[in-house]
């Protein structure tokens, strides 16, 4: 696994066999009445992870995240923390704090005394709340704001408000639900790596729900993609992407080609797939046991096939085609190619000359080239 | 809905207020009426208010709806919140369909039925009539009043506060006295208010619950117009048209102008964001 | 144990102050009149038990029901609450129409000012608005001294202690009622229906019959039903704008109780009003929930 962050030791608790994980989920169900919102789900988080919950509304990790907070009781299976069973432990009894969606800002109380309301309620003695509140309010860059009501403050402070809020009791879990859905694109960027920051800052560990996958491949250290109360994959944000296990997760995550083929014969380190009458075959490797005859899908991502005007030599692979659509995005162009056989490869390209001068334009006749490494074959 | 305002919505509008309020008019300007002839203008004069003041009788009635009004309408309110709560947030329990039934089956009951009901009960059980039975009745009906205001606050309420609260370390009841209540206590007020004006006006189902000692001013008032009109109830309406009035319309004043300082500080929070 | 509390203490007193009277409404009316005071024979002993109750059983009897049906009075006065009623909220909805879709129509800013306009009179009281009609309506009022000034009429109308005076009066009063709930579906209706409507070749008038007035029905249907439900058990409009010859069922109610002290006929009254008013009820109930499930 490349890591990003070269100088540091690397933070993978959960290749260590020896690692005891903060939170287990063991055979967790739950039901509301008929709908069944999990099903049989096990899970374990490390300390320190920024973990995050991802998968279109209604797959059932908001039910999760509810689950930690205590407003869900499990249908069956455990839940515990550091070993001890919390299914019957009410919220308020947690050392889990949460970050809600709507940020649920007391409108009545003043931001610093939003800050304060969990220590109030802690055994924390009156003399160090108000040093703690203002620590909290450095932390998110908020000192000046310490009187104003949440109405009179931005959505960007409001959240940083609510941030601070549930750290104030320094919980042992985070959970942040959506806790960027409210904020625009650019504010929400910024944003994304300032939390990044603090958890790294402070060690606690983060649960974040969320069903923007940009969201969760920056921030995460570990992301679970969920569909219909299961978990489909649980890997870190670089595996995700380029090893999905299933045509599910390579759909959902980014853009893909996915073509569907059978194992024609095979060859050194993989397969030759025939996926239509008239195209040369797809030479892919892979480490997915196959028999001749087997239906599979080969994923392969837009960024990863090359778009010429002649055929190269040097790829395994090549298919001939017409360019059908182009999509001018600024940084980069997604071509759509017509196959002689009607089907479209999407393939795009880092526009790293003046578009003027570009070659490619609709109607020409082109070639597709990529390696027999470049996409994964896929079974699920 | 945006649509080009016509002469013909001007004209529904001014006859339609003019017929709302024209009655009122005429019947407070004419208590400034000089002549006992309550229909022909005989010169300005303030005499019926006077006697209006030198009458004992009202008086006594007046302090005896005042009375009322202020109990029952405090009861109500504090019963009517808890009901209100339980509607929405009270989960499901035996006896939910009786309950909501109960609730809102006196919104729609006749008062004549009510008052009769009220009655017979307090007959039946020999429980003297007076200003303590009409402040059961009262409380009785206007407590359905002040829940539907209050759950339908509730309604719309952001569930996620109550939850962050519990979250923070606060117990159900602690929660709702430190962040549900202060958030809905303008539906609680009105909704005492809506009360206090519906104890102060009802004039059938205190008919049925008074005592003989215990006369409220709707009574008083019934019993003078079924005599006819006459410039002293003239000038008592409009004492108590003004006083409501100057409180409905000082009211939503201040809420109007607490909503346009809320907003001015909103839109400040965005532009001065980052 | 809080949560007991929350539920018992309002869930009792709604019990003892609500349902139990509404108990001993319909036992009274079913039980035989007596001249003592209080003037009906108390016909269940709870100390006897069972035995009391069958005891209870077989005494009931529906005499007072039996007298409410060979006494036309009675007939006619619930038939002629729901025809005033029926009449009153018709003409309530012909007169807020207009005003409703005035507001609808108006300056957004305006809005506020009006919906106050409309609900004040609510809040100032209910004996008084009808009591301001008297001085209007009566033979020398200004009403006649006005229609005499113009010379539309030579002779002073009758309206005072006629029905008319009670329909006016229902309408004065329950006005409210009809105009806020047209005028919350008229200021929800999207704008550009109209004009969607006027593209395609409506005219204005067209525009409103086809787009405007279908889609303000849920508010229309609201409006009549909390009009006509509280004018059914009406009391105070006919004893005070009605004459003799009015005949509303909470006012034979009133009379039935206070002048003639027969209180299981005036029980009975009450049953039968009420089991009058269940189907409208019902109705807006159904209705109301359809517009709930819809708006959702």
């Amino acid at each position: 696994m490349p890591s990003e962050k070269p100088n540091q030791i690397r933070f993978a608790p959960w290749e260590d066999t020896e690692a005891v994980p903060l939170i287990r989920f063991r055979n967790v169900v739950k039901k509301f009445g008929e709908f069944t919102a999990i099903e049989n789900l096990t899970l374990d988080i490390y300390e320190r992870e920024f973990f995050a919950l991802l998968g279109p509304s209604g797959c059932g990790k908001t039910t999760l995240m509810r689950m930690l907070a205590g407003f869900e009781t499990p249908t069956a299976g455990e839940i515990t923390l550091d070993g001890r069973d919390i299914v019957p432990v009410a919220p308020n009894r947690r050392p889990i704090n949460m970050m809600f969606q709507s940020y649920a800002l007391f409108p009545h109380l003043s931001v610093a005394d939003n800050i304060a309301f969990g220590l109030k309620r802690s055994p924390m003695p009156k003399s160090e709340i108000a040093g703690r509140v203002e620590e909290m309010l450095r932390l998110v860059r908020l000192q000046k704001f310490a009187s104003r009501k949440p109405h009179q403050i931005s959505g960007g402070q409001r959240q940083r408000v609510a941030l601070a809020r549930s750290l104030a009791k320094a919980p042992k879990l985070l959970l942040l639900d959506e806790p960027l859905g409210a904020l625009d694109r650019k504010l929400r960027e910024d944003t994304q790596f300032e939390l990044m920051d603090i958890q790294e800052k402070l060690g606690t560990t983060f649960v974040i729900v969320t069903h923007d996958q940009e969201e969760a491949m920056t921030v995460a250290s570990r992301v679970a993609v969920m569909d219909e109360g299961k978990l489909m994959q649980v890997a870190t944000p670089d595996v995700i992407y380029e090893q999905p296990e299933s045509r599910y997760v390579a759909d959902f995550i980014g853009d893909v080609n996915l073509i569907e083929g059978t194992v024609a014969e095979a060859e050194e380190g993989g397969y030759k797939l025939v996926w239509a009458d008239g195209a040369p075959p797809i030479h892919a490797e892979t480490d997915v046991p196959l028999s001749l005859g087997d239906s599979c899908t080969f994923a392969i991502r837009p960024e990863k096939i090359a778009i010429s005007t002649d055929k190269p030599d040097d790829r395994a692979n090549a298919v001939p085609g017409k360019v059908l659509d182009i999509g001018y995005l600024g940084n980069i162009s997604t071509y759509h190619v017509q196959m002689p056989n009607g089907a479209i490869f999407k393939a795009s390209a880092t526009n790293s000359r003046r578009l003027s001068r570009r070659g490619i334009t609709w109607e020409d006749e082109v070639w597709l080239s990529f390696t027999a490494t470049a996409g994964v074959v896929l079974t699920q | 809905m945006n649509r080009r305002f016509t002469w013909f919505n001007a004209t529904s509008l001014t006859l339609g207020f003019a017929f709302l309020y024209l009655p009122i008019l005429i019947l407070i300007i004419f208590s400034f009426n000089e002549s006992k002839l309550v229909t022909v203008w005989a010169g300005f004069s303030t005499k019926w208010y006077a006697s209006v003041f030198n009458n004992t009788a009202f008086l006594d009635a007046a302090l005896v709806t005042l009375k009322v009004g202020v109990i029952s309408s405090t009861i109500a309110t504090v019963l009517g919140t808890m009901s209100g709560y339980v509607m929405v947030r009270g989960g499901r329990f035996r006896g939910r369909t009786l309950f909501s039934g109960m609730i809102y089956a006196p919104l729609v009951m006749p008062e004549v039925i009510t008052g009769l009901s009220l009655l017979l009960l307090f007959i039946s059980i020999g429980m003297d009539r007076g200003v303590f039975t009409i402040v059961l009745a009262h409380a009785t009906f206007s407590m359905c009043y002040v829940s539907v205001v209050v759950s339908s606050r509730l309604v719309s309420f952001d569930r996620s506060l109550e939850e962050a609260a519990l979250d923070l370390g606060c117990t159900p009841f602690d929660a709702f006295r430190s962040v549900t209540l202060p958030i809905i206590a303008p539906a609680v007020i009105s909704g005492w208010l809506l009360a206090f004006t519906l104890s102060l006006d009802d004039l059938v189902i205190a008919s049925f619950t008074s005592g003989p000692s215990s006369t409220t001013l709707p009574m008083k008032i019934f019993s003078q117009v079924r005599l006819g009109v006459s410039p002293e109830i003239n000038a008592l309406s409009t004492l108590l048209i003004g006083i409501v009035s100057i409180g409905v319309i000082s009211a939503s004043l201040v809420t109007k102008r607490s909503a346009v300082r809320r907003r001015a500080q909103e839109q400040q929070a965005v532009g001065g964001a980052a | 144990m809080r949560r007991l509390f929350l539920i018992g203490v309002p869930y009792l007193w709604l019990l003892a102050l609500f349902l139990v009277p509404f108990g001993i409404v319909l036992k009274i009316a079913l039980s035989d009149t007596a001249l003592a005071i209080p003037p009906y024979t108390p016909t269940l002993d709870l100390a006897a038990g069972w035995a009391g109750f069958k005891d209870f059983l077989s005494q009931l009897d529906f005499e007072n029901f039996v007298w409410l049906t060979e006494d036309d009075l009675y007939w006619r006065a619930y038939l002629s609450s729901v025809k005033i009623a029926a009449i009153s909220t018709f003409i309530a909805l012909l007169v807020a129409y207009p005003i409703a879709y005035g507001m609808a129509c108006a300056p957004e800013e305006w809005r506020p000012t009006l919906m106050m306009l409309v609900i004040l009179p609510f809040w100032t009281s209910f004996l008084i608005r009808v009591y301001s009609w008297i001085g209007i309506l009566s033979t020398e009022g200004f009403l006649n001294q006005f229609l005499l000034w113009t010379g539309l009429i030579s002779q002073p109308l009758v309206i005072m202690n006629t029905d008319w005076a009670v329909y006016i009066g229902i309408v004065y009063t329950y006005l409210p009622f009809m105009i806020l709930p047209i005028y919350a579906t008229l200021e929800k209706l999207d704008g550009s229906l109209l004009e969607a409507a006027e593209d395609l070749g409506c005219s204005r008038l067209q525009a409103f019959w086809l787009v405007t007035l279908p889609l303000s029905r849920p508010g229309v249907i609201a409006g009549c039903f909390l009009v006509f439900i509280p004018a059914v058990g009406e009391f105070v409009i006919p004893s005070i704008l009605g004459g003799s010859r009015t005949l509303m069922i909470g006012k034979v109610l009133w009379d039935e109780f206070f002048a003639n002290r027969d209180w299981p006929v005036a029980s009975a009254v009450a049953v039968i009003l009420l089991l009058i008013l269940v189907i409208p009820i019902v109705l807006f109930q159904r209705q109301q929930q359809r517009q709930q499930e819809a708006d959702a």
